[in-house]
């Protein structure tokens, strides 16, 4: 304990900090964008447009290195690729009728291809340290600077405002789009506001999890909170509380144990759902035993 | 089978809305409306009217136009040919005045949302700039209160919507519908998932809100249309009308044509819901 307390204090370890710092700041996003991606069943959008980030970044990547564009953040290239692809996986569900699922993972596949090809032909200049690619695959606290911290505290602010104005709206749209347009919503529209809301959202964790392993983020600390919460707004809460805390104990316990940070949040969420997954089918059993009442 | 074919109109029938029941403009036309889902015709030359705070149900056998006739009159059909018309202007601009309860809700059934919160939607969608925003206000949590009241779901208000048996939930859909302070109530098979008991209590309510609106009511159940209807439209690809009163068998043999098994079916189930009451 005392041996972590030193680490977060130490200041010749910033990325700690920063790490944990922005696992705080997103938490909120990912609780209140997470609950409306899990009860609007969209868990492979959000799958798709994390993917899609690999493009984007390897773009930014390719023009900062090669091309000299030595101000683009690899992140504005995350967030411009992750709105570009839920635009796309929009207009995909409003006209690809069926097959939705196959022409989403067109847009899926193509994102990381491009991203690995950008990525492979970028040339760092001497004295910047060598491109891995696993490290946008599965994150690394170790490449988290203050500029990051900066943006994420930013873009996280821009979601909860748009998602808290907006807050019943998207609900009914979640609920009952039929019913919403007939309202006067217009549910296309709210819908791709939704899309490039978890679009954003995404990307705020993909420097610590990686874009592979950002979607365990996004639904399983809502998935958790939902088989708890009576109304959607107590379900965002606990989500993002969740979220804070498998963040935080993923971090520390990967400094700890010196893993890599993202699979081990990553690790640590999903032992939480299957604990509680357990716990739940336990406690039905019990009560049909004695022929109670079964809750949900 | 052209567009200018006259419909058919059995003696027993008359040609929609001759009554005159209700004086002023009508609240819905139909003009000779042709629909379609690819070539296959669904409804052919329909006309009708409703006119306000009538009580119309609306009958058919499976797959004879029932919920493409309901589609269109929401607007979110366009007819093929003819128009559509509510409350004196195009069905998809008249939506707002019209409160519906859908048959099925696709929802997640772990959607957390009260019944309270279901009812509120319908206050979404209405004029200034807090309803613009979609927050609701005092008097909309009042409104969906009364609604619920109304259906006599206020007790449940507070439960989880996905706890609610199959007729509850109904029933919170139709408070939902209610809230909208609609002209018209439209109202999707609201007997399906309903106990006889339920049945005849619905059946009253539907009465009193029908003095303060039109109601038009989808139904399978033949035993409740004919207590309850002032006016049946029987739709089965062409719309035909009978007026209020007992239906007889030979009427309804007329209306669903020889497809007589799908009345007996019907009636079968409707007294064996009752029996297992």
């Amino acid at each position: 304990m005392s041996e972590l307390i030193e680490a977060l204090t130490d200041p010749a370890f910033p990325f700690l900090r920063n790490a944990l710092f922005i696992g705080l700041l997103a938490s909120a996003a990912f609780g209140v964008l997470g609950t409306f991606v899990v009860a609007r069943r969209i868990t492979y959008m959000a799958d798709a447009m994390a993917h899609c980030v690999l493009g984007g970044i390897g773009a930014a990547v390719l023009l900062r290195y090669n091309y000299g564009c030595s101000w683009l953040h690899p992140l504005w290239g995350a967030w411009v690729a992750a709105l570009t692809a839920a635009l796309c996986i929009g207009l995909i569900s409003f006209f690809a009728q069926e097959r939705e699922d196959t022409v989403i993972s067109l847009v899926w596949v193509g994102g990381v291809a491009l991203g690995l090809l950008f990525l492979e032909r970028a040339h760092p200049p001497p004295g910047e340290p060598a491109i891995e690619p696993l490290s946008y695959l599965f994150g690394d606290i170790l490449l988290i600077t203050r500029d990051d911290l900066r943006l994420v505290a930013i873009l996280d602010l821009v979601v909860l405002v748009a998602a808290a104005v907006f807050y019943n709206k998207l609900a009914a749209v979640c609920f009952d789009e039929e019913f919403a347009a007939l309202r006067g919503i217009p549910s296309k529209v709210y819908f791709l506001l939704l899309l490039c809301l978890t679009a954003l959202t995404i990307v705020l964790l993909v420097r610590v999890v990686g874009i592979l392993l950002v979607v365990a983020l996004t639904t399983l600390p809502a998935a958790l909170a939902g088989r708890v919460a009576r109304h959607l707004w107590q379900m965002m809460l606990l989500a993002a509380v969740l979220c804070a805390a498998l963040v935080t104990g993923g971090v520390l316990a990967s400094y700890h144990f010196e893993t890599r940070a993202g699979p081990t949040v990553v690790l640590l969420a999903v032992a939480a759902y299957g604990a509680a997954a357990a716990v739940g089918a336990a406690y039905r059993r019990l009560r049909l035993r004695r022929g109670g009442p079964v809750a949900r | 089978m052209s567009e200018s074919s006259p419909s058919h109109t059995p003696d027993s029938f008359s040609v929609p809305n001759a009554s005159g029941a209700s004086e002023g403009r009508p609240l819905v036309e139909f003009d000779r409306v042709w629909f379609g889902y690819g070539e296959r015709p669904v409804l052919e030359d329909v006309c009708l009217r409703i006119m306000p705070r009538q009580l119309v149900c609306v009958i058919g056998p499976n797959g004879g136009g029932k919920t493409t006739l309901i589609r269109l009159l929401l607007g979110l059909l366009q007819p093929q040919r003819g128009q559509v018309r509510v409350m004196g202007g195009p069905a998809r601009a008249a939506s707002r005045a019209i409160g519906y309860m859908p048959q099925h809700v696709r929802f997640d059934p772990l959607f957390p949302i009260s019944a309270m919160e279901v009812a509120l939607m319908g206050r979404l969608g209405r004029r200034g700039w807090r309803s613009r925003l979609g927050w609701y206000s005092r008097d909309d949590r009042k409104k969906a209160r009364d609604a619920l009241a109304a259906v006599g779901m206020i007790d449940q208000s507070d439960e989880p919507f996905a706890s609610l048996s199959g007729g509850q939930r109904q029933r919170v859909l139709i408070a939902r519908a209610l809230c909208c302070e609609p002209e018209l109530l439209v109202l999707d098979e609201p007997t399906a998932n309903v106990d006889s008991m339920m049945e005849s209590q619905l059946f009253a309510t539907l009465r009193a809100l029908n003095d303060r609106m039109a109601v038009v009511v989808v139904s399978h159940d033949l035993g409740f249309v004919s207590n309850l209807a002032e006016r049946v439209i029987c739709v089965n690809r062409r719309v035909v009308e009978h007026h209020s009163g007992p239906l007889d068998d030979e009427a309804v043999q007329a209306m669903y044509g020889s497809s007589m098994r799908v009345v007996d079916h019907c009636r079968a189930v409707s007294h064996e819901g009752c029996r297992h009451e």
